[in-house]
């Protein structure tokens, strides 16, 4: 410890913390650009100056380390003029267009600037002009703002593991760019918008859209992947403008992925907003009663065994646990969440989340990745793995693809052989677990939703109690799951009962004419052709292939429009809170099951979402622990058997498509364009 | 990259260099060798760096190619554009100045048909001014290449430089009647025998 004093008063801090962190501590506010928690230290902007006794000139607090004894000044007049000074110096070049900066109002500079800023400038001599850059579909640049703090690069550099940005010449003729035109190919690259201190970096897709104070802000959860982020969804009106991260030291730490804050301009477009049923083979619009009525009629005398449900990716617990109340009630067991037909039970909660924790994973000291490319299927987890990687003694083990997944890892093999060598002990990468403290192994969907997943997964519990995975509080076993419904789903049981059908037999059924009803509830992602003979019933959000195969559309609502509850792939219970109102006739989705179950005559027993929610923890107590991740008991699970030759191969082909929302948004559209079709094209057209 | 169409590797006799520069490093350090490859490359490219050749560095010593752009475009004697043949680099610092500087820049510009920060038009000279280099004592000077010229006046800048368009090479340092950069008129102490 490190006794310091600060404007008089006296203070302990850690030892090897800076000025800057211990100014914090003791409540003192220090001005800062270049300074950023999460980056390496630059000290280059020298907004943050000081006074220290016995030093002759102020010091930059945010590259000073501590020391016992220290005596640091804060609000003399010294370390005013010198900021005055360093703040001068910074307008010297930046230009007077806050009125049509897109930063203006949420800007550090301008807010700095009230408090350190002069009147007028003494600069009498032409400002330098920089030319902008491309970065690609999201981020828009007006370089001549750049303050040269060097935040976007060292994010790139460091966090994104894309090392693509630099700062080119020097003095005044200093650039940050890519020096060769090209496109940041990051997934999380937009959160250097975030990091801009000015309005250099912006965000294209919300170019002049509006004002940061025009804005009502609703904290939330996003669903584009199991990562359960924590988001600020800013809206105005109905419309949602933009998505920002919000602070969780547990989850995202303050990124979120590019598709989790540039997939809201799909929630515009293409939207089921008034029920429709189809009659002489055209959908018609509706209204709520005849829907309903329609789908009475239909499934009123049908046999339990012949009504089916499958629940999407994007579904709240809350609509789950009412969609599985309903078919229960009618005596179904056909009830399914697994749309890619992973092969994970209900029950053993340890056997299908990721036990690590996201925040654990900076704990482990080995790792294996069997079937999975957490880079594009869950790009958060990815940077923690980079993090822990960067922080050096992190052995990484890849059973799959072999991409490029910003860090260094040993590609082991391709399938499922190599697995079976690992549970086995004759692979070399068993020892590297085995003399870990704390190894992990990651599981993809990729592995798990195959016909052998069933073998696969128990394989993997064996490499994981064969090398000490599963010891005292550490468990090392992870699934890591692509679809944010996933975990809940799998934690209310919506998986078949004794005899029921999973997604597979439910899809066979309709085909053959077994199964006459299927309810999805946002399930887009399965062989919609296999239910051309089955009546089909669509609740959801977006007109995606789920609307397309339905005879009776419920207008739903997106993830934005509705309170909800979702447990991420850790198994953390996280509330979405609702932003804007769904369109048009559309409601929240229980409620249209509730209003079914009434007209059905098997009214589910919740009037309001409170009841709902006890119910639905009675179900899953695990539900009720908000926000908290509590270890699951360890038990046996999977079927030893065996285990195809197939390579393994990740289920998420283009990481800016992959639900009905990001589907239909224009700027994951452009994404896709120059990020995959782009890299696809490489080398063969010349 | 579409536009990559040439490739960039050491020849022969740089490649030995070059080895022998990354051998001074460490493992792991190996960036280190950066600035000496970049020379090595810029010689051998004929007096600028192409991006293949920035890239080829980038990857023998393990670094992201931004990290050389960088120190490429950080240095005033990388190039990252065709130059001339022979770079002339007139000083212009107070004691060059004072003997008369601006008169061998402006037979330079008349003789080359270029301003400062040109390139002639033959393609054999970039001219370009520069801040002291260090040789005050032999004031004016003119670097050419590797080698300082001296004790200029604009006429003998002239004859250098119609020399350097045959293709001939002068004689490197000063070109009036002096030993080095001994006093012009011969030594003025130290004459006698010893003794």
């Amino acid at each position: 410890m490190a006794k310091l004093t600060i404007d008089g008063r006296e203070i302990d801090v850690e030892n090897g913390i800076t000025v800057l962190q211990a100014c914090e501590e003791a409540g003192v506010e220090i001005p800062r650009f270049c300074y950023h928690e999460r980056l390496s230290i630059a000290g280059n902007c020298r907004m943050c100056l000081v006074e220290m006794e016995k030093a002759p000139k102020p010091i930059a607090s945010c590259s000073m380390p501590v020391a016992d004894g220290m005596v640091i000044r804060t609000n003399t007049e010294m370390v005013k003029k010198a900021r005055n000074g360093v703040m001068e110096f910074l307008l010297i070049n930046h230009p007077l267009d806050c009125p049509i900066c897109d930063q203006g109002g949420e800007c550090d500079l301008q807010d700095q600037a009230m408090a350190y800023g002069f009147d007028h400038s003494r600069f009498v001599e032409n400002k330098r002009a920089v030319s902008d850059k491309y970065l690609g579909p999201l981020v828009e640049t007006h370089m001549t703002r750049c303050i040269h703090c060097t935040r976007c690069i060292r994010f790139s550099t460091e966090v994104a593991g894309v090392e693509v940005l630099g700062a080119t010449g020097r003095g005044e003729n200093m650039e940050v760019g890519t020096y060769v035109e090209a496109a940041i190919s990051s997934e999380l690259s937009a959160n250097i918008i975030d990091l801009c201190p000015v309005g250099a970096l912006t965000s294209k897709p919300y170019a002049f859209e509006a004002r940061p104070w025009e804005l009502t802000k609703t904290e939330s959860i996003d669903v584009m992947d199991a990562v359960g982020s924590n988001i600020r969804i800013d809206s105005r009106g109905r419309e949602v403008m933009r998505i920002l991260p919000m602070l969780n030291e547990e989850v995202n730490e303050e990124w979120i992925s590019d598709k989790t804050r540039y997939a809201c301009d799909g929630l515009a477009r293409q939207r089921l907003d008034k029920p429709y049923v189809k009659k002489d083979g055209k959908l018609r619009p509706v209204s709520w009663n005849e829907a309903l009525a329609a789908i009475a009629e239909r499934m009123q005398d049908l046999d339990g065994d012949k009504l089916a449900a499958i629940a999407g990716d994007l579904c709240d617990a809350e609509a789950m646990t009412a969609l599985k109340g309903l078919i229960s009630s009618m005596g179904s067991t056909n009830v399914d969440c697994r749309q890619n037909g992973a092969k994970l039970q209900a029950g053993l909660r340890a056997s299908y989340i990721f036990n690590t924790t996201i925040a654990g994973i900076e704990r482990a000291d080995a790792c294996l990745i069997i079937g999975s490319n957490p880079r594009i299927e869950a790009p958060i987890i990815n940077a923690r793995l980079r993090k822990r990687a960067s922080a050096g003694d992190f052995p990484v083990g890849v059973i799959g693809e072999n991409v490029d997944l910003t860090y260094r890892f040993q590609h082991l093999g391709v399938g499922a052989s190599t697995v079976k060598e690992i549970s086995e002990g004759t692979h070399e990468f068993f020892d590297v677990l085995k003399s870990a403290e704390r190894p992990m192994l990651i599981l993809g969907q990729g592995a798990l939703s195959r016909p052998d997943g069933e073998a696969i997964l128990a394989s993997a519990r064996l490499i994981a109690e064969d090398t000490g995975m599963v010891l005292g509080e550490w468990n090392g076993f992870n699934v890591l799951h692509t679809a944010a419904s996933r975990v809940a789903g799998l934690d209310l049981g919506l998986v078949p009962g004794d005899a029921g059908r999973d997604v597979a037999g439910i899809l066979d059924g309709a085909a053959s004419g077994e199964i006459e009803f299927v309810y999805l509830l946002g399930a887009d992602e399965i062989n919609m052709s296999k239910l051309a003979n089955a009546f089909v019933v669509y609740q959801g959000h977006h007109g995606d292939a789920g609307a397309h195969a339905a005879d009776v559309i419920l207008p739903g609502a997106a993830y934005t429009e509705k309170d909800g509850t979702y447990v991420n792939t850790e198994g953390r219970v996280q509330r979405g809170r609702r932003a804007t109102f769904p369109p048009g006739e559309a409601r929240e989705d229980w409620t249209i099951l509730r209003a079914l179950s009434d007209v059905l005559g098997k009214t589910l027993p919740y009037d309001n979402i409170g009841e709902l929610r006890a119910e639905m923890v009675q179900q899953a107590p695990a539900l009720g622990q908000i926000d908290i991740v509590s270890p699951s008991s360890w038990g046996d699970f999977g079927v030893l058997g065996e285990m195809a030759e197939a390579p393994f191969k990740s289920p998420v082909a283009n990481f800016y498509m992959t639900d009905p929302i990001s589907r239909v948004s224009e700027t994951m559209a452009a994404c896709t364009e120059v990020f995959v079709q782009d890299g696809e094209r490489t080398g063969t057209d010349g | 990259m579409k536009d990559q169409t040439k490739t960039f590797v050491f020849d022969t006799d740089s490649a030995e260099l070059v080895e022998k520069h990354i051998a001074k490093y460490p493992d792991g350090q190996k960036a280190s060798a950066v600035m000496p490859l970049l020379d090595i490359a810029q010689r051998q490219c004929g007096g600028w760096l192409p991006r293949e050749a920035m890239d080829h560095i980038a990857g023998l010593l393990d670094m992201a190619p931004i990290r050389v752009y960088e120190v490429v475009s950080f240095y005033e004697m990388y190039h990252d554009k065709p130059r001339g043949k022979h770079e002339l680099r007139v000083c212009t610092t107070t004691p060059c100045w004072l003997r008369g500087s601006t008169e061998i820049l402006m037979a330079c510009e008349k003789e080359l048909g270029c301003k400062v920060g040109e390139t002639s038009e033959d393609g054999i000279f970039t001219l370009s001014e520069f801040e002291c280099l260090g040789a005050c004592v032999n004031a004016p000077i003119i670097w050419v290449d590797d080698d300082y010229y001296e004790d200029l006046d604009p006429e003998n800048t002239r004859k250098l430089i119609q020399a350097l368009r045959k293709g001939e090479k002068p004689e490197p340092g000063t070109t009036v009647q002096r030993h080095k950069s001994a006093p012009a008129g011969g030594l003025t102490t130290l004459t006698g025998s010893g003794g």
